[in-house]
Order: C-alpha cells, then structure tokens, then sequence
C-alpha cells in the first residue's frame, strides 16, 4: 500500500504547477496553538517509538470556526488540563527511561546510576529536545534540562528517575505543547517556524531532523528546497496521517470519543462497532483520496470501502475474516453510496436510540458544505410533532412536515429536512430499512435545485454541488494554519478553489498547493510586530 | 537558567534530611483541628471553612408542577420536587427572576445557564461573556486546598461542563468516579488523621521540575503578542498552583473530624443511559463530599444532566431533550408525562447530592451546614424554551451567613440577584455584580445573616 502512496504522490504533484499564478496575500495572524491529543501522541510515537504508551486525559478542545484545529489556537490552560498533561508527561517520560527503553533512547550509560551524569544528560537532551521543541536548544535551555536533571537525581538517587523528570519537564513546558508561529527580524515565519507549520499541517506530527535541518540551512525560504521538502513529506506514509487527522476534524469525529447507542434498540451496534464505524470512513478516505488519488467528490458516491467482523453486522454482509479488515465493494443498486451512507455518519448524527432527519441534514449542510444552519427559535411550539409510534405521522418525513408547517421552524427545516430525510433509510445505528412503522419511507427530496428520489440520488446531488468542493478547500486552508481564513485570504481561496477544479478534485493537488505556497507561510505585518522573537532559531 | 535553590528545597524545617532518597516520617502536633466548645469553630479561633458548589440540572420542570406559588418560608415542593422535601429547610428557592436579552437572540440551552451562572448574556453559542460563578468564588476562597476545584460530569463527556473564566478558558470535567478517586484520593493523598506523615521525594522532585518551567515564564512571555500573553498567563497560573498544591502534599496536613478516606469506587461504566448516570452521579457525590470534608477543595461543579440533555431510558428511542419538545401533553393529566418522569428523577439526583453532604458530621452540624450550593437550570419549561423564571436554588447554610427554608419571588428582576446574593453570603466584598440590564446592586437581603 505505501507504494502506492508513493506512485500516487507522484502522480498528484505532476497535476500541479499549471494555470495562473497564485495571488499575492497580506497572511493572517501568528498564533499559539496548543497540540491536539493526536498530535501529541504523534510526536512521542515519532520520537521515542509506537512502544511508548501515551495514557492520561487530554483537555479537550472547544470546536471554533468549524474546526477543534482553530479552537487550539485559543484554548486557554486550565489547571485541570494541565494537570492532565503533567501526568501524560510524567508517565511517558517514565517510559522512554526505563529498563526496557533506556538502552536506545537513552544515547549513553552513566558512570553511576545513582549520581548525576552531565555530560550523558547533555547528549540525551541535545538530540531529544531538538526533536520535541522543533527547534534546536539555545544554550540555556540545555543548560536548564542538564541541571534540573541533575537536580532531580540528587533528590532521587538515580540518574535516570532524574532524566526523567527533566524529560517530564519539556513535556509540559509551552514551547512543547504549543506550536508556535515564531517570526524572524523581518516579521516573516521563521524557518522552524514553517517546519512546524508543513509538518503539522502534512503529516500532524512534529518535523523529523531531515525537516529541520532544512530550515536550520535556510531551505525552506528557498523555492527549491521548499519544494524538496513538500514532496519529501506528501511522498511519506506519514500524510496518511495528516489526512485522516484533517478529516477526521472537518468531520466532526470527536464525537465518537462519546458516542453511546442504545443496546435494546439497536443490539448490534456493540462496543467496537463504534471504533469500527470510524475507521471504515478514514480507510474509505484514505482509500480514495491517496491510494488512488482520486477525485474529492467521489467520496459521496463510491462504493468500494472496507468492513470489519461489526460492520459486517450493521451492513448485513459477509466477512471472511472478522478480526480484521477487508476491500467491500457494495453492488450496484445497493444504497450504501458515499461516505454519508455509511454507519460512522449515519450513528454519529443520530439519537443514541433512533435516526434524526434534522441532525443528518443539519450536519451535511455544516461539515460537508460549510454552510451555517441557523439555532433554532426560542419559544417553539412541537406539539405538532408526535411520537415514533404515531398512528397519524408514522414517518419521520410526516412528522417533520407537520412540525415545520410553522412558519418560524420551516425556514431552517427547508433546509436541513430534505437532505435528512433522504437518509432514513438507515436507522441510528446505520442499518438499512425500508419502513417506519409499517408505513414505506420516501427518501426523495431536493438540495439546491438537485432533485433525487433514494440515498444514492443525493450521494450524486452532493457530488454535483459546488459548495462540496469549495468547502474541503476553505476548510483545509483554515486547517493548515490554525486559524479562521482572514479577510485578505480571499483570493488566494479564490485561486485554490479554482485550482482545485482543474486538478480534477484531487486532495494531494490541494495540499501541494497549499504547502508551497506563499500565502501558507504570511503572517500580516500587525501582528507579526508583536510576535517577533527568536531571530536565532 | 539554574535550577531551584537548595535553600528552597530545604524550606520546611520539618522535612530535613528528605533528600537522597532518604525519607523521614515526622509526627507534627495538632493545630487548629481541634473545634472550639460550641463546635462552630477551629480551636484556633477560625471559623469553620465555608466552601463553594454548583450543581445543574437540565430541562427545568413541567409548569405548575415543581414548587407552588405560595412565597416566604416553608417552601411547598410539589409532585415534581417531591424529592427534595425533606431538605427543604437548607435549599432557598428563586421564582420569577427574569434573563433580560438586551436585544440579543435567544440562544436554546445555552442563554440560560450562562446568564444564571455570570450574570451576562451571550452572543452566540459559546461565547461566556463573563468568569462563572464558581471561578469568581474560587478566585476569593480557592487557598490552602490541593484542588482549585473539582469538576465532574456524570454524562460521561466531559464537554459536559459549565464553568469557565472565558470562552477559551472552560474548565472540563472528570468523568469517571474512578479517576476523580485517583485524583484526589490516589498515593498523593495524605489521610489528615493519620498520625504519621511520610512526605514522598518524589514530589520535591516534581516541585523543581515544575518551578523550572516556571522560571521560563519571562523569557517565553517576551515573545508573544498581547492576546496569546493573556492566554498564557493562565498556563504559568497552573503551573503555579499545581507548585502550591505540592507544598501542601510535603506537609503533615491538619487533622479533620468529617474526613474518612473513601474506598475505591472501581471502574463504573458511563455514559448517557439513565441508571448509569443515576449511579456515576451518587458515586461522584460521594466522593466529591468527603473530597470537600477532607480539605482537598473548596470549590466544586457537579452536573447531573445537560441543557441538552440526551438522557435516555434504555430501550426508549427518544432521549429526555427531545421528550420534552416532542411529547405531547397527556390528555387526562395535563402534562407531557414521560418528561414529568425525567423531572423527578433529577431531583431525586439533586436529593442524593444534598445528601451526601448532609450525611458528613462537621463541628456540631453536617457538612452541608458549611457549604453554599448554587443549583440552576437552562430552563424553565423546557418544551417553550422559556428563560423567565429558569430555577435557580441555594442550597446549605454557607456556615450560617444565608438563611434558608424560603421562596423567593423575583417579580421579574434579573436572576443575577441570586449569584449577587451567592457570593456576598460567601463573604465576599462584592456591591454589583452582571453586565448590562443582567447587572445588579440588589442582594436579596433579606436572607442574608
């Protein structure tokens, strides 16, 4: 598969480089932004191995703009979250010191356990803090970690509990759990600075040393070795990373982390089918948009997918091996077309123990769309809706008519009901069924002029719809710098929407553009005044 | 950067000869633990500690159906409310205090609970205009406990929590009995009526670390502009006082009366399913009081259920929100019946709450002789959405500085009056509090002691 990734990068950077020039931008505004739980646990499995476990609770983040990427970059920290990062540090530290680790990690032996090492501790922290604060070390800062590690053996009585607890201290310090948009002199990014930025954004982990020691040579404000490193990074397996971690915030995946079903109702919805129903989407992604690198707009109406011993369950399909993972292809005629018919969608935005016409639709037109559905009214009366087992309103569609046939509630359920409504088919928990109470259900709608009778009909709708295609693109461009796109941003949204059409809708075109260009790396000289430091990194 | 001075770390006389790996064990006297005569002090002439909570339910209650109209003393809990009777001498319950919106949109679930709880109203869905209730009170009383505060949800997310100092600062909740037992009374407890102490080195070593990340403060400060400074003064806070709250864990803490260390509670499953919740949250209240007797905080959030709430009976398929929106009113009884059902069970929640600090003897009363609990709603009938008259309660006797027992009516003045009234019976030197037509000078004064 990773060579297929590799052959599928090459074939997505060939798409770029044609048509018109990308617009000049004034950049937006330098920002802090604390690391995602994903991106922490990215940086230690980068630098200290997949062996190191990452447990602890993670602060969560506030979702802002559409994104939990945007909320970092105002999240404050409170006590209780930075508790939590002072256990998840102490524990990873206590790891990477252990007996089982300390023999690789650790880059030399102490002339005694129990005393301090200096000049041990100075190695290790050397190598491992230039990894950890994406920048190398000012003499200082090494200064510190040797001596707090030295400090704290002394109390301790063991030279590695002491490295630990130096180590435990990089990983709660800020210039750790923030990435930070550094500017130079000049006011411009500086070049660890956009290390952080192409890696984030590319690979949702820290910059390995081949990155940073580009931006140490100053390649990185070069077009040449800004584009040897873009490529480096978009032909890494690591993207798959960076792809799911962008989906899986533009889709609002979080949700899973509290994601409850009712077992009454719905008994084959169990424990793993939620973990499961989420990575069927992020493999199908994965799948389509780098594998295969294939069109955006096929998301909402392939077929080819993958299911697991769970899905196989919620799908009513076969599976040869149900611990593990195997290439679906749902046959023509089938309704599970797209990524919207699948059970990660169809359970996520439901109630825990039936469908919501109203949430589904709601969260097609906001996630996928970017488009915003108004808060509901105050003051509303429901009672024309009635229960599920109404003998007058037996459907969804029915009961939803009648309730928006007040005027005050129709405006926003013109909106989100008929996108809905064309997934009723599939219960709460993602099962196909073709009736609600005995009465069949009518999975016909409209969205934007596009009419179409079954779910697979607004699988096409949403394929045929511009906004679909222009929101992946504000979405990845607000991504990729961890903020709202500013004001003076708009032509250059205006240019990759445009590019974007003419590569074919393909993602590795969008992210290439993205990360070689200009306006990725501008930060608007207001603000970059107030965020100029470290000219020596 | 040098590290820690040695003289810092050899401050507390009583913990010579810590360093090295060497540990002391040190039997210090009793202080101030022991009570006055009359058991409504600290021998020390200090008055019992008066702490601060909040707790919240979502969806209100059914019109007419949880307290009656009559006012004054001897509040008359109806069918609803009916749990909470027999604690209606400690609850103070508020009717008719108003959310004035300034011109500002509704926001469903979210206007209420911010407006009760910062006596401002917000902009959109998000916005917390102001610090809650508790971050104000805990500013004042939150020293010389381990935790600032304990927050905790018993939905199992915890986004499921309503205190915040701003928009970007919301303060997330435990979710879990078993983490927040491991929290507060994990190996880093030290029990007060043990008669020995044995401070851990580990934790002087962790104090250094820490003060070490302290000390970069100035130099990372220096490099950021005005807004992400304020963000990051919040950070070098924590550090701060989790500094402060391993002083207090290298110290012999003061012997209490009302603290029994609890058992643990071992894994429980959470989520949203209504008898799941009905146990997290006993557990958590639980735990939460003794945290409270035991001196780990004085300030505290509970939440049973959200302003959303997506409550559920098993096997039901529609959840308490949509109930309430949905259901339509029973013919014969007047009332949307399967939502009635969710009211009283979240005062039966409220009752175990109450309980659980009314159980703890301290001084000559209970627990809940010392506390103040401020317990809102979204609310008031939740299927119009309605944010006049949203219920509100101050329950416990915040250490004899509120009377209780009685009805309030607000006859339409802003519901900020009740957090105004809250906060000065904590003692606090505060004449208004609330923004715009949400500000207010007027306490209810009349039970205030």
């Amino acid at each position: 598969m990773l060579r297929h990734v590799a052959l599928a990068a090459l074939i997505g950077i060939s798409l770029v480089g044609c048509g018109p020039s990308e617009p000049k931008t004034a950049g937006g505004p330098a920002m802090l932004r604390r690391l995602t739980q994903e991106q922490y646990q990215n940086i230690v499995a980068d630098v200290f191995g997949r062996g190191i476990n990452v447990g602890g609770r993670f602060d969560p983040l506030v979702r802002q703009s559409g994104l939990l990427a945007v909320g970092a970059g105002n999240t404050a920290m409170t006590v209780s979250a930075l508790d939590g990062y002072d256990g998840i540090a102490r524990n990873v530290a206590k790891q990477v010191v252990d007996e089982q680790h300390r023999g690789w990690l650790v880059p030399c032996t102490p002339a005694s356990v129990t005393a301090a090492d200096d000049q041990c501790a100075r190695a290790f922290f050397t190598k491992t803090g230039r990894l950890l604060y994406r920048r190398a070390l000012t003499k200082e800062e090494l200064d510190s970690q040797v001596a707090i590690a030295a400090a704290s053996t002394k109390i301790l009585g063991n030279f590695y509990d002491g490295l630990a607890g130096s180590l435990s201290a990089m990983l709660v310090a800020p210039e750790f759990l923030y990435i930070q948009d550094t500017v130079d002199a000049s006011g411009r990014l500086s070049g660890y600075a956009k290390a952080s930025r192409l890696s984030f954004f590319l690979w949702d982990s820290s910059p390995d040393d081949a990155l940073l020691d580009a931006a140490e040579k100053g390649d990185l404000d070069k077009a040449s070795g800004l584009k040897r490193e873009v490529d480096r990074l978009l032909a890494s397996p690591r993207v798959e990373q960076g792809v799911r971690a962008f989906f899986a915030d533009m889709y609002g995946f979080d949700g899973f982390e509290t994601l409850q079903k009712d077992s009454l109702i719905y008994p084959a919805f169990g424990l793993a089918t939620a973990d499961d129903a989420k990575e069927q989407t992020l493999r199908t992604i994965v799948d389509l948009l780098l594998t295969k690198n294939g069109d955006y707009r096929d998301l909402f109406t392939t077929r080819s997918t993958f299911v697991s011993g769970a899905l196989g369950m919620i799908y009513q399909v076969s599976v040869s091996n149900p611990e593990g993972w195997e290439p679906y292809t749902f046959p023509e005629g089938d309704q599970h077309v797209g990524i919207q018919s699948q059970a990660a969608f169809q359970s996520l935005f439901s109630h825990p123990g039936r469908s919501s016409a109203t949430i589904r639709g709601k969260a097609i037109r906001e996630l996928f769309m970017c488009q915003r559905v108004p808060d509901p009214p105050a003051n509303v009366d429901f009672t024309l809706v009635s229960d599920v087992h109404n003998t007058v309103h037996k459907t969804a569609r029915e009961r939803l008519d009648a309730h928006a046939a007040d005027p005050s509630c129709s405006g926003c359920h013109r909106l989100v009901d008929p996108i809905g409504l064309a997934l009723e088919n599939f219960d709460g928990a993602g099962q196909w069924r073709t009736q609600e109470n005995g009465a069949s259900i009518d999975a016909s709608g409209e969205v934007d002029g596009m009419k179409y009778s079954d779910p697979a009909g607004l699988g096409k709708a949403l394929h045929a719809s511009p906004a679909i295609s222009s929101c992946v693109v504000n979405r990845m461009i607000s991504y990729s710098v961890g903020r709202p796109i500013a004001s003076g941003e708009k032509p250059w949204v205006d240019f990759l929407d445009k590019s974007f059409k003419s590569d074919d809708y393909k993602l590795r075109a969008l992210m290439r553009r993205i990360a070689l260009a200009d306006a990725f790396y501008a930060i608007s000289p207001d603000t970059a005044k107030g965020a100029q430091n470290a000219a020596a990194n | 950067m040098i590290i820690k001075s040695s003289a810092k770390f050899s401050r507390r006389s009583a913990l010579k000869g810590l360093v090295n790996g060497a540990v002391v064990t040190v039997a210090l006297p009793f202080l101030d633990c022991f009570l006055n005569n009359s058991g409504t002090a600290l021998a020390s002439g200090a008055p019992l500690p008066v702490r601060f909570g909040t707790w919240f339910w979502g969806l209100g209650f059914n019109p007419g159906r949880g307290v009656s109209k009559k006012t004054g003393a001897g509040i008359e809990f109806l069918e609803e409310c009916q749990p909470l009777v027999p604690h209606r001498d400690y609850i103070n319950y508020f009717s008719n205090f108003n959310t004035p919106l300034d011109g500002r949109v509704t926001l469903v679930h979210f206007t209420g609970w911010v407006g009760c709880r910062t006596g401002s109203v917000p902009q959109q869905v998000t916005d917390i205009p102001a610090p809650t209730i508790d971050v104000v009170v805990a500013d004042q009383i939150a020293t010389g406990t381990r935790f600032r505060s304990i927050d905790l949800t018993a939905t199992g997310n915890p986004r499921d929590s309503y205190t915040a100092r701003s928009t970007g600062s919301r303060n997330s909740a435990e979710v879990a009995p078993l983490s927040m037992y491991a929290k507060v009374f994990g190996p880093e407890f030290a029990d007060p009526n043990s008669a020995t102490f044995t401070p851990d080195p580990k934790l002087m070593a962790r104090q250094s670390v820490l003060s070490a990340v302290g000390e970069h403060r100035q130099n990372f400060m220096k490099t950021l502009g005005a807004a992400d400074k304020a963000r990051m003064e919040e950070y070098f806070t924590s550090i701060r006082q989790i500094e402060q709250r391993l002083d207090l864990e290298l110290q012999k803490p003061a012997p209490l009366e009302a603290c029994i260390k609890p058992s643990n509670p071992g894994e429980q499953q959470v989520g949203t399913e209504l008898e799941t919740v009905l146990n997290v949250h006993k557990m958590q209240s639980e735990l939460l009081a003794l945290a409270v007797a035991c001196n780990q905080t004085r300030v505290f959030n509970m939440l049973y259920s959200q302003a959303l709430s997506t409550l559920h009976r098993r096997g039901e398929a529609f959840i308490h929100h949509t109930l309430t929106h949905e259901e339509p009113e029973d013919p014969k009884l007047g009332y949307q019946a399967q939502v009635a059902w969710y009211n009283v069970k979240s005062f039966e929640a409220m009752a175990t709450f109450i309980n659980a600090f009314k159980k703890i003897k301290e001084g000559d009363g209970t627990l809940l002789d010392n506390v103040l609990i401020f317990a809102n709603s979204d609310t008031n009938y939740a299927k119009m959405h309605a944010l006049d008259g949203i219920p509100v309660m101050l329950i416990g006797k915040a250490g004899g500085k509120i009377k209780t027992g009685y009805h309030i009516t607000g006859n339409g003045d802003p519901i900020s009056r009740v957090g105004l009234t809250a906060q000065q019976a904590m003692g606090m030197n505060v004449s208004k509090w609330g923004t715009a037509s949400m500000q207010t000078s007027k306490p209810i004064s009349e039970l205030l002691v």
